[in-house]
């Protein structure tokens, strides 16, 4: 008889699989600062936009294309202020460019205050408020706070980066989803079927490899009508980027549950007489879980690039809608980078996005791979 | 030529595997020597540190591994000469010229054929690693290509000459039409003859000791008894020590002298293979030996072993390792008290308390 | 062996016959035709005789037939070489791609040797010296480079020229060279243009080579047959170089076929754009923006020619420097 001595500390054998992955997961530092950027961003772009912009989508003010006002602690006489601050801003032409262009004027300063009232809208479309994050409590019309500047119609360009953020960062989870949805349906019919449907989904999702991607996207995406209304658009769109994508998702879930199909578990449970959708459901599908879900997270990145970069080259969402791809296009020319320079700022934002998202995928790729040895 | 010419000494020798959750101790105070022309078979549970020790000698121990403490000694010979220089293997630069010239050079080593280690893969570039971890060739590479890289590493000759070299040395590890399959790549051998190349390629620059990491345990019975066979008659005809490592106690008994038990890093046992097998001391050994089947042992009778689990290596029991499955435990002495390398009869040694006066 | 090739290339040709069919059909899928889209312009234009002219325009591109008529017409044409005309510029497609073919093809093929040069040492580096300083600094590099879309980066940069520079540098060349004969001048002057791009080039191109061959590269050094060359007595160097190395970069020739070759011809069409470089890029994005038929019809199925034939070069590659893969 093996004495087991007091001292030998009794560890649990067998963690589940998913603790064992969360367990993984939270080691990785950078994994851990995507995920928390992606949750922050998604709740202020996609939930509460209109809070924390100071100002609605459409509202149109006198200054156009002025440039950011900064926020200052400091005034003019070199006195501190608890309270932020910006100047107001004054129309300036320059007499030989014969270009309009606004300077800050030291004598008119705006306090900044937060939570305070302002545009009113409906929060998550139900709640009437006219709350902001922040804004001028001054009557005085001409006050204003522009943290990134103006677009060519007065209108402040960080509450569109806001707003468009919705419209951008949904696009590619709805997209990211039906990709999922075909790509894992049709991959996992491939794999177990095989035969016949396996030989036309093959073929299909060869022809859509051999069709280079981009072009596809744009023909596509060039193929919907202009009369359609801005959500028509919106959802035809997602479903053109899905269509685009899920090829090389399906190749990748056939060749795991072709791998899955011959191993034991499978084979036990055949001949405990499990049927076909519950061998499928309950046995193979979860198989795959792991590795979608990696794919899954390490492509929204492409999907929300894909729409930015069809919408700015005019094919994909088109104005009142607003993306972050159409307020790129704005900024698309030479004299926009030298004149209004601040209309790159929905660069920064789109790229924090994509970082994060890089960096959650990755953690959660060395979290899933059941022989974590890198 | 004389008895017990000492070749390689190994001295208190400790690894140390600094990981994330902890240092692992692979090896931990090992000390036993090598003699010309002699074996010596290290014995052990898989994870025990042998291959770990055996990769020591040659000053190759995998990251993070580090030697902290004691040495390894090479009694160096140039060949035909008696004269003999003692280098410390363990302080030599892992990349250096010198180390380079000893391994493959003076001592070679052939390895198990991780037939176990075939992961369950994600893609078909796993399914090609897959492939590749059958062997220890460079899968892309013609074996003789592998062989005269090799032997041109260590003798001057030219390109033909070590080619021809290379064909030799296949016709005497027994391979059938060696001419052709010199220009076969490692995938269009079979396993045994695999491990005959790896034979070859180690034997063909004439080394002074052959390590030998488990050189059978991929492979079919009939196949192996071949290829210990070899072994054998090329450690004849070149006065080779070898140091075989196995966790196999049939295939120990046939080839070895004298032999070291390992349990957890650390030696419990060492004596010649006749004390072994008839006197073990340890009980760990003891309850290796039992864990052989045996034929004319009475049906019905279960076949013994050893209680309890391999105890996680981060968290070592105190006192003797071996206490928690320890058939001959002795409360309040075998959990706090470590035991020391004792000196029984004659070259018999063990690690136990049994034998101690505490 | 040949006739894996042969089989491979009939496989091919029924693929573009069918992506030529598919983009024609996409490409007539929006309501009107580009001439429709002509004729707004013109009557907003407020030209009377629009639509009388229009009526010529579309009897001469053949608008007027039946689709099927079209599309057989215009690839019966296509096999003898004439691939058509461009509504846009009202010329042969054959000659506007002509004009950019060389600077597409030189731009590629520089961005193409840059990028690997770049990427293969630092890979190997990142892998051989892992968890270093080094390899940390590599990482975050290719981390940002996967990440970082070439037409933002491009932009950025471009920002960055303007303001801080005070240097336009979109395009190949300066106004005053750029119908200008060979000279130093415009040597110069074209390397002074040609940084924006190198960079977008190094930054977006590399970070994915570098993680796949670090990635490579260590799964490899991790075999059992790393261990035995160095057991073997062999360098350090031969055995990273000659077994590892050459081990780790074969899935990188696939990447070569299917991603780099095609990319020959449109190149980054979308930094292209930002940068106004003149390559084909462009000129293909304004033909399916305008529903110019012929030329956007061409620019695919070189692109699918382009990638057929590299996904076979590579397989072919493939099954020459390892021995294992048999073509069947």
């Amino acid at each position: 008889m093996a004495k087991p001595s007091p001292e030998l500390k009794k560890k649990p054998i067998s963690q589940s699989y998913w603790s064992l992955v969360w367990w993984r997961f939270k080691k990785n530092k950078l994994a851990i600062v995507g995920g928390i950027l992606l949750i922050v961003m998604y709740f202020s772009f996609v939930a509460v936009p209109e809070f924390i912009s100071p100002y609605d989508l459409e509202r149109r003010s006198e200054y156009t294309e002025a440039r950011p006002q900064t926020i200052r602690f400091v005034d003019q006489n070199g006195k501190f202020h608890l309270r932020p601050f910006v100047y107001g801003l004054e129309r300036k032409v320059d007499p030989v460019a014969r270009r309009r262009s606004y300077v800050e004027n030291p004598d008119r300063v705006y306090e900044i205050y937060f939570f305070t009232k302002g545009d009113p809208y409906k929060l998550f479309g139900l709640i009437p408020a006219d709350i902001h994050l922040f804004g001028t409590k001054s009557d005085d019309p001409a006050a204003s706070v522009f943290i990134m500047g103006t677009d060519s119609l007065g209108r402040d360009y960080f509450s569109r980066i806001m707003y468009g953020g919705r419209l951008s960062l949904m696009i590619g989870l709805i997209g990211q989803f039906l990709t999922l949805l075909l790509g894992s349906v049709l991959g996992a019919i491939s794999g177990y079927y095989g035969g016949r449907v396996d030989i036309i989904i093959q073929r299909v999702t060869e022809f859509l490899a051999a069709f280079p991607d981009i072009p596809l996207f744009m023909a596509l995406a060039a193929a919907i009508p202009a009369y359609w209304s801005p959500i028509l658009v919106y959802f035809m769109l997602t479903v053109i980027l899905a269509f685009v994508r899920w090829g090389g998702l399906a190749r990748q879930v056939r060749g795991l549950i072709l791998s899955l199909r011959e191993r034991e578990f499978v084979l036990a449970a055949k001949s405990f007489g499990a049927d076909d959708s519950r061998l499928m459901f309950r046995h193979l599908l979860p198989g795959t879980m792991s590795h979608v879900i990696v794919i899954a997270t390490l492509s929204i990145p492409g999907m929300i690039l894909a729409e930015t970069a069809l919408s700015w080259l005019g094919l994909g969402l088109r104005a009142p809608l607003t993306s972050w791809g159409v307020l790129l296009q704005e900024s698309m020319t030479v004299y926009a980078i030298r004149f209004a320079p601040w209309l790159l700022w929905t660069i920064p934002f789109l790229l924090i996005v994509i970082l994060a998202y890089n960096m959650l995928g990755d953690g959660l790729r060395d979290a899933l791979d059941p022989y974590g040895a890198r | 030529m004389t008895a017990n010419e000492l070749l390689v000494q190994i001295q208190n020798l400790r690894v140390e595997f600094d990981v994330r959750a902890g240092i692992v101790k692979a090896v931990d105070g090992v000390t036993f020597d090598i003699y010309r022309g002699q074996t010596l078979g290290v014995i052990g549970e898989s994870g025990c540190g042998k291959s770990i020790t055996a990769r020591a000698i040659l000053q190759m121990v995998p990251k993070p591994g580090k030697i902290t403490a004691g040495q390894v000694l090479y009694h160096r010979r140039a060949k035909g000469s008696t004269q003999t220089d003692v280098i410390n293997i363990s302080k030599l630069d892992p990349d250096g010229q010198l180390i380079r010239e000893i391994r493959g050079g003076e001592i070679g080593m052939i390895f198990q054929e991780p037939m176990s280690s075939l992961t369950p893969v994600y893609n078909a570039g796993s399914h090609i690693n897959e492939a590749v971890s059958l062997h220890r060739l460079m899968p892309l590479r013609k074996v003789g290509d592998q062989m005269a890289e090799t032997i041109r590493a260590h003798r001057k000759v030219t390109k033909e000459e070590s080619r021809q070299i290379a064909i030799e040395m296949l016709r005497r590890v027994g391979i059938p039409k060696p001419e052709q399959r010199v220009d076969s790549y490692p995938h269009q051998l079979s396993g045994g003859q695999r491990q005959r190349v790896m034979i070859a390629i180690a034997l063909s620059c004439q080394p002074v000791m052959l390590i030998a990491d488990e050189p059978t345990t991929a492979l079919d019975v009939s196949i192996e008894a071949q290829i210990l066979d070899i072994m054998r008659e090329m450690q004849r005809n070149e006065n080779m020590a070898i140091m075989f490592i196995t966790h196999n106690l049939g295939v120990i008994a046939e080839m070895a002298k004298e032999i070291v038990v390992m349990y957890m890093g650390k030696q419990v046992e060492r004596a010649s293979t006749v004390d072994i097998f008839y006197d073990p001391k340890h009980p760990y050994t003891r309850a290796l030996l039992q864990s052989i089947p045996k034929v004319g042992r009475k049906t019905g009778t279960r076949l013994a072993s050893i209680e309890g689990m391999v105890p996680d290596p981060f968290n070592l029991p105190t006192g003797c390792v071996f206490h928690p499955r320890c058939p001959s435990f002795m409360p309040g002495k075998c959990d706090k008290i470590a035991p020391t390398w004792k000196q029984l009869v004659g070259d018999h040694w063990v690690s136990c308390l049994l034998y101690e006066e505490v | 062996m040949l006739n894996y090739i042969l089989r491979r290339l009939v496989y091919a040709a029924i693929m573009i016959v069918l992506v030529s069919f598919v983009s024609f059909v996409i490409i007539k899928l929006p309501p009107g035709d580009f001439l429709t889209q002509k004729v707004e312009q013109l009557r907003a234009r407020g030209d009377r005789s629009a639509e009388a002219r229009i009526e010529d325009y579309r009897i001469r591109y053949g608008l007027d037939r039946p689709f099927i008529e079209q599309y057989v017409g215009w690839v019966t044409k296509f096999v003898q070489g004439d691939f058509g005309e461009s509504f846009e510029y009202e010329r042969p497609v054959k000659d506007l791609l002509g004009e950019r073919l060389t600077m597409t093809v030189i731009l590629a093929l520089a961005t193409l040797i840059f990028t690997w040069a770049i990427a293969i040492p630092l890979g190997v580096y990142s892998a051989v010296k892992q968890y270093s300083i080094g390899d940390q600094i590599i990482s975050v590099f290719s981390f940002i480079g996967l990440g970082m879309p070439g037409f933002l980066l491009a932009l950025l940069i471009l920002y960055f020229a303007i303001t801080v520079l005070n240097q336009e540098a979109t395009g190949l060349f300066s106004q005053q060279y750029v119908d200008a004969p060979w000279s130093i001048g415009r040597v110069l002057d074209l390397l002074n243009h040609l940084w924006i791009p190198a960079i977008v080039s190094a930054v977006t191109g590399t970070g994915g080579l570098i993680r796949i061959m670090r990635g490579n590269l260590l799964e490899t050094l991790g075999q059992p047959f790393i261990e035995a060359a160095r057991a073997r007595g062999l360098a350090n160097r031969t055995v990273i170089w000659k077994h590892a190395v050459r081990m780790a970069i074969n899935p990188l020739i696939v990447i070569l076929g299917s991603e780099a070759i095609p990319s020959i011809i449109t190149g980054n069409a979308l930094v292209s754009i930002v940068l106004n470089l003149p390559t084909i890029g462009p000129l293909f994005v304004e033909s399916l923006r305008k529903l110019d038929m012929y030329m956007a019809g061409t620019c695919i199925v070189f692109f699918t020619l382009l990638l057929l034939i590299g996904n076979l070069l590579a397989d072919l590659v493939l099954a020459w420097v390892d021995p294992r893969i048999r073509l069947e």
